[in-house]
């Protein structure tokens, strides 16, 4: 019985492989040789979404890793409640994402009457496409920073600050490096997930070509009319993808390498 | 600069105890022991600012850290503590140069010198023994230039085979620093070793203080004394002959002591003050405790007898002469002198 059961796990564990494998391979065959699809639109859509996911990258990361910091040391009255208001956008479909920023930044939305005012426009706009890779990618990327600030010991802060250094000396110089694998392990998966961003852009963003037409809308865009470009922007977009996971999965064993409490026994034995 | 004292005045409630100790450090080594939740670690977290009591008040001179009432409290960076952790807490991502220079003094590398660490200078942490461990954190917390040093557990995360060797060394170096040092422990053993002063705490209350020597000869309690390793029997104690105390013992027998006492006392009495005898014993004031040998424990050059409740150290070479074996029987005989009475707790004295 129990080789008939490891027999058929088995044979789940390789259908749901290929099944989740086929398509990432299916694309890179069918990716047309050469360089005669790098066209306009490939190149604007590669542009703005460069452009675009660097400002996001750098508003999430400064926002999101002093507040995951504070929340991850800080013990206070309604932490768990914030922890999961961080999570909320996961869970949303992006499409309500899109109509949620729509109504809340939009003309007619929440706020519209107050950015009139300053005179900004943000709907379809390359800001809008920053906001909405900001509202899909900040919180993977929070979610996984408090975990890896909550994994320093908080012994070796404490220890930092009878040394004389104030709050933020020890978030500098020791929390933060300390931490650093497991955030740019979070950074990368949010930075991947922002790049594939999709559909709340194309109802908060629209689809523009090189104004907000990033390459995945570009991809929409483009596959009924010209699937060679299509396919080679997915191409682009699998190894890119693929490069990020790896990141992110090797940064945290190298921190865990260096880190005093897994090593008591190692030291003891070299000593 | 004068070395200054430190006036401990604390009230922290915790999770099951209150914390409530009252202190004063002059320079030199106090040791505060006390079983695992009896609030030693908090008492040095509060001096260091890490923990803040609900009451009290800590100074160093006439420079306050904290006061409730004047509603002062000096973070960490602030004071002027040096602090050894547990388990040193020694940053992994710096080299120990830069561990022992965070705290931004530039004799860092004299500090090392002075440790014998110097070589360790570009070494990781996560590569260092326990014992290179602990250096590299009291040149980290001398490097602050402290007024007070505090020491948690220093030896807890040692081996057994170098803490004799450690203990040795970090005596010395207490003592030549003439700072202010309050260390915690919960091993009586070290303390003593490292202290001149000790303070049992037990859930949050300070029981005894003095020195190891009163500690072990006169303990006030019964928990002192099994924590300075000694034998604890329990009796009723009632007047006896030649203004002596006899005490009858619960697991049966009976001894004298030269302390007072009346009615159910503690029976307390160091493993070195007991020797042994096989045969009847001949000698006038000394208490003898018929029993068998139940365990015979060698320890190098002392070998440690159980006889019936009684531990008793004796050399191996007066084991080995006499045949000392598990199961065979023999007295444990000490002098009415050695023998100290404690009252018991819950036990309602008579007036």
């Amino acid at each position: 019985m129990r080789h008939l059961f490891s027999a058929v796990a088995a044979a789940c564990l390789a259908a749901l492989l290929a099944f989740l494998l086929l398509p990432v391979a299916a694309v890179l065959i069918r990716v047309p040789p050469g360089s005669a699809w790098w066209g306009e639109v490939a190149l604007d859509a590669l542009r703005v979404t460069l452009l675009t996911s660097l400002v996001a990258n750098l508003v999430f990361l400064l926002l999101g890793t002093p507040a995951a910091y504070l929340v991850a040391t800080r013990r206070f009255r309604g932490r768990a409640l914030v922890v999961t208001l961080l999570e909320v956008p996961l869970v949303l479909p992006p499409a309500v994402a899109g109509i949620g920023l729509l109504v809340a930044f939009g003309r007619a939305g929440i706020l519209g009457g107050e950015l009139s005012a300053l005179g900004l426009e943000i709907p379809f706009t390359r800001l809008a496409v920053v906001l909405a890779v900001v509202f899909v990618a900040a919180p993977l990327y929070v979610r996984q920073a408090v975990a890896a600030f909550e994994a320093v010991d908080a012994e070796v802060l404490a220890a930092a600050r009878t040394l004389g250094a104030g709050p933020f000396r020890v978030f500098r110089r020791v929390a933060l490096p300390m931490a650093a694998g497991g955030l740019a392990a979070g950074w990368a998966l949010a930075f991947a997930r922002g790049i594939g961003e999709f559909g709340a852009t194309i109802i908060f963003a629209g689809s523009l070509q090189g104004v907000t037409q990033t390459l995945p809308l570009a991809i929409y865009a483009q596959f009924e009319q010209d699937l060679d470009t299509a396919l080679a922007i997915g191409g682009l977009l699998i190894a890119f993808s693929l490069l990020l996971l790896f990141t992110a999965k090797m940064v945290p064993g190298w921190t865990r390498l260096r880190s005093t409490s897994t090593s008591t026994s190692r030291a003891g034995t070299s000593a | 600069m004068d070395p200054a004292a430190l006036d401990v005045d604390l009230d922290l409630p915790r999770r099951h105890i209150r914390l409530s100790v009252r202190l004063r450090l002059a320079p030199g080594t106090l040791a505060v022991v006390g079983p695992s939740g009896s609030g030693k670690s908090s008492l040095l977290r509060a001096v260091a600012g890490l923990e803040r009591p609900a009451g009290g008040r800590i100074a160093l001179g006439d420079e306050v850290w904290f006061d409730a009432r004047a509603r002062v409290d000096l973070p960490p960076e602030r004071r002027g503590v040096g602090m050894v952790f547990q388990d040193y807490a020694l940053f992994p991502h710096m080299s120990v140069l830069e561990n022992v220079a965070f705290a931004g003094r530039r004799d860092a590398p004299g500090l090392l010198e002075r440790l014998g660490i110097a070589h360790l200078a570009g070494a990781r942490p996560a590569g260092l023994s326990g014992g290179e461990r602990q250096r590299v954190a009291i040149a980290r917390a001398l490097a602050r230039r402290p007024r007070v040093l505090l020491l948690d557990e220093p030896m807890a995360a040692l081996d057994a085979h170098t803490r004799a060797g450690v203990r040795e060394e970090l005596g010395r170096l207490l003592a030549g620093l003439g700072l202010p040092a309050l260390l915690v422990s919960h091993d009586f053993d070290d303390a003593a070793a490292l202290a001149g002063r000790v303070l049992v705490l037990v859930d949050g209350r300070v029981v005894q203080e003095g020195s190891p020597g009163d500690l072990v000869s006169r303990p006030a309690d019964p928990f002192v004394a099994s924590l300075t390793g000694a034998n604890l029997l329990r009796g009723v104690a009632r007047p006896g002959p030649d203004g002596l105390t006899l005490v009858a013992l619960e697991a049966g027998g009976e001894v004298l002591s030269t302390d007072p006492g009346q009615g159910p006392v503690g029976v307390v009495v160091q493993p070195s003050e007991v020797t042994l005898a096989r045969g009847p014993v001949d000698d006038s004031a000394v208490n003898r405790l018929p029993g068998p040998v139940l365990a015979v424990q060698r320890l190098g050059n002392r070998t440690r007898v159980t006889v019936g409740p009684v531990r008793a150290d004796i050399t191996s070479r007066s084991a080995d002469q006499m045949g000392i074996r598990e199961g065979e029987p023999a007295v444990a005989v000490f002098k009415a002198t050695a023998t100290r009475l404690v009252p018991l707790p819950g036990a309602t004295r008579p007036a």
